[in-house]
């Protein structure tokens, strides 16, 4: 699959390509539900410190494509990945069996859908993948937890009640905490998926403002089903549509002039 | 003729209108009937409760009125049947207190570890397999655990400590402990299972293990569910009752030593009630006030558990 004639190759393009580095490269993956192949050879480049976003209607396989590249999939039985994703600088194949997914995920962060906070207090919250990892020192955890809920633009709002449970958190507050709690552990690449779906337009803002600063820091994924977002907040951006990648390309070109018919429909909202 | 459909003519309006009120009549009434019923099934629940308390008060005064509550509380013999009679319920509170301390410390650690491994770790077929037999361990009559702890337990334990008395706390506190982890286990695997998976989801993508999530987030989780299970086993190893009538002899002493035979509260009044005491004398009327004892101990271990539980589900 995967023919480069879908994806763009535009000047944008290549002028991307000579001046970012590749964080991950997708080669040829399949992922089967049992017997379902819910993706289809895909192949895309996730760039450094770059946003790209996942784009497509529901059930196309956006996150299930996500959840490929911290295992999540290994959670289930039946499931089966085929390809590679290999993560830069050290070529890792992610998908590799000999890879341990738990230390595929120790280096990958996730934001979920729904806000979900454990049940303990908003430092215990934050410091989890800390004490996860075994680190011990009190110092150190104190500083990378304020460090990451500054980074997610949190701390002042919560600064006086750190050992308040996560649960007295708004929504929006919420799933700042869970990003907080992604980025305390300096994750090489963090994963979004539908991060604002189950908030209010304002939280939804201040979460966009934060993954755009964030790219600074963290190479991001973002899947979305919301088009203005990804137009907003991403560098890159990929239409999937039943399991395969229809278009990969810079996000100003593809919602513009975007190559493939099937793209054009969906971002013009003919269909989906 | 009107533009509406169905509102053809006032009078056929009339008629259709009387109809529905009299079926809507006819409704309210059927609803009143089935929420009478109801109400009855419920209130003969809270009858028995007020019932029993109402029975226990009064048969207890009766028997404070000869025994001062002084007494009752401080006096260390029990010896209501003796012509020297003593009224100290802390000789049978120690044998139930001491009992349930041995059965809890048995089903509370392995309930929940039974609980943990079937929630978290144990693959579909085995949970399938594992559930129904540890159903059957709570479904099993109580007399024959207390045979089991008095034949089969109490040797096993004489080996390894040959100065053990074939009646003792530990082996009826073991067996009943044997008997209570289904309850704590099932209904603690319950809760484990209720919490939803998007928590345990985050926990992995932090990178933590089966393990750290099993612990860490999982069972903090539950904790509710957890407690509401542990104060089940409590409420049932205090009021347990054959188990150590059978297995624990029946001699009152105050003791808080398991290796020792002991009466408790339960086993006391089973006792008491099967002899041939008359009516109205003050060596029956003991059962009452120890009756009544053993609920408030009751009593109080719910109101606890539900006072705890409150507080950990407005912390969470």
């Amino acid at each position: 699959m995967s023919a480069p004639d879908k994806l763009m190759n535009t000047e944008l393009m290549q002028e991307r390509e000579a001046a970012l580095a590749p964080k991950a490269e997708v080669q040829g993956l399949d992922f089967y539900y049992g017997e379902f192949r819910a993706l289809k050879g895909i192949s895309m480049t996730v760039y450094e410190k770059q946003v790209t976003a996942l784009i497509g209607p529901s059930g196309c396989g956006k996150s299930t494509f996500l959840r490929c590249f911290n295992r999540m999939h290994d959670l289930y039985p039946g499931n089966r990945y085929d390809g590679r994703i290999v993560l830069h600088p050290d070529n890792t194949d992610l998908l590799a069996s000999a890879v341990d997914p738990i230390e595929v995920r120790m280096r990958i962060g996730m934001v979920f859908q729904k806000p979900n906070p454990f049940p303990k207090s908003i430092f215990e919250n934050v410091a989890y993948g800390l004490r996860v990892r075994g680190e011990t020192s009190r110092r150190g955890i104190e500083e990378k937890v304020e460090q990451a809920l500054e980074d997610a633009a949190l701390f002042d709002e919560v600064k006086d009640r750190l050992h308040q449970p996560a649960y007295n958190l708004s929504g929006g507050q919420q799933q700042r905490l869970c990003i907080a709690r992604a980025l305390a552990t300096d994750p090489e690449l963090l994963l979004f998926d539908e991060p604002t779906s189950a908030l209010d337009p304002i939280a939804t803002s201040s979460i966009e403002e934060l993954i755009h600063d964030l790219k600074k820091q963290v190479t991001i994924l973002i899947v979305t089903h919301n088009m203005q977002q990804a137009a907003r907040v991403s560098d890159c951006t990929a239409y999937m549509y039943l399991g395969e990648l229809i278009e990969f390309g810079v996000t100003d070109e593809l919602f513009i002039k975007p190559k493939m018919k099937q793209t054009e429909d969906y971002i013009t909202g003919r269909f989906g | 003729m009107s533009a509406v459909p169905g509102a053809a003519s006032p009078m056929l309006d009339a008629a259709a209108a009387g109809a529905r009120l009299k079926r809507r009549r006819s409704r309210v009434l059927r609803e009143r009937a089935i929420e009478a019923v109801l109400f009855l099934a419920a209130l003969v629940s809270v009858f028995t409760t007020i019932g029993i308390v109402y029975i226990l008060v009064k048969e207890s005064v009766v028997f404070f009125q000869e025994v001062p509550l002084w007494d009752f509380l401080t006096d260390t013999q029990w010896t209501p049947l003796f012509t020297d009679a003593h009224y100290g319920i802390m000789v049978l509170l120690s044998g139930t207190l001491t009992s349930s301390a041995v059965a809890l410390a048995i089903a509370i650690p392995l309930g929940t570890i039974i609980a943990i491994y079937l929630s978290e770790f144990a693959p579909f077929s085995v949970r399938e397999i594992a559930k129904p037999f540890l159903e059957l361990l709570g479904g099993v009559p109580t007399i024959v655990y207390g045979y089991f702890a008095l034949l089969f337990v109490t040797p096993l334990l004489q080996m390894i400590y040959p100065g053990l008395p074939g009646f003792n706390l530990l082996s009826a506190g073991i067996v009943m402990g044997i008997m209570i982890i289904p309850y704590v286990s099932s209904i603690s695997e319950d809760a484990m299972r209720a919490v939803p998976m998007n928590l345990r989801e985050g926990s992995y993508a932090m990178g933590a293990t089966r393990f750290q999530t099993a612990i860490k987030v999982v069972v903090p989780a539950a904790i509710s569910g957890i407690a509401s299970a542990y104060i089940l086993g409590i409420s049932r190893a205090v009021g347990e009752t054959m188990i150590l009538a059978v297995a624990a002899g029946q001699q009152p002493n105050l003791t808080f030593n398991p290796l020792e035979p002991a009466a408790t509260i339960t086993a006391f009044i089973v006792q008491v009630a099967l002899g041939d005491l008359p009516h109205g004398s003050i060596g029956y009327q003991t059962i009452f006030a120890a009756g009544l004892t053993l609920m408030l101990f009751t009593l109080a271990c719910n109101v606890g558990g539900h006072l705890l539980r409150k507080r950990f589900r407005e912390v969470y």
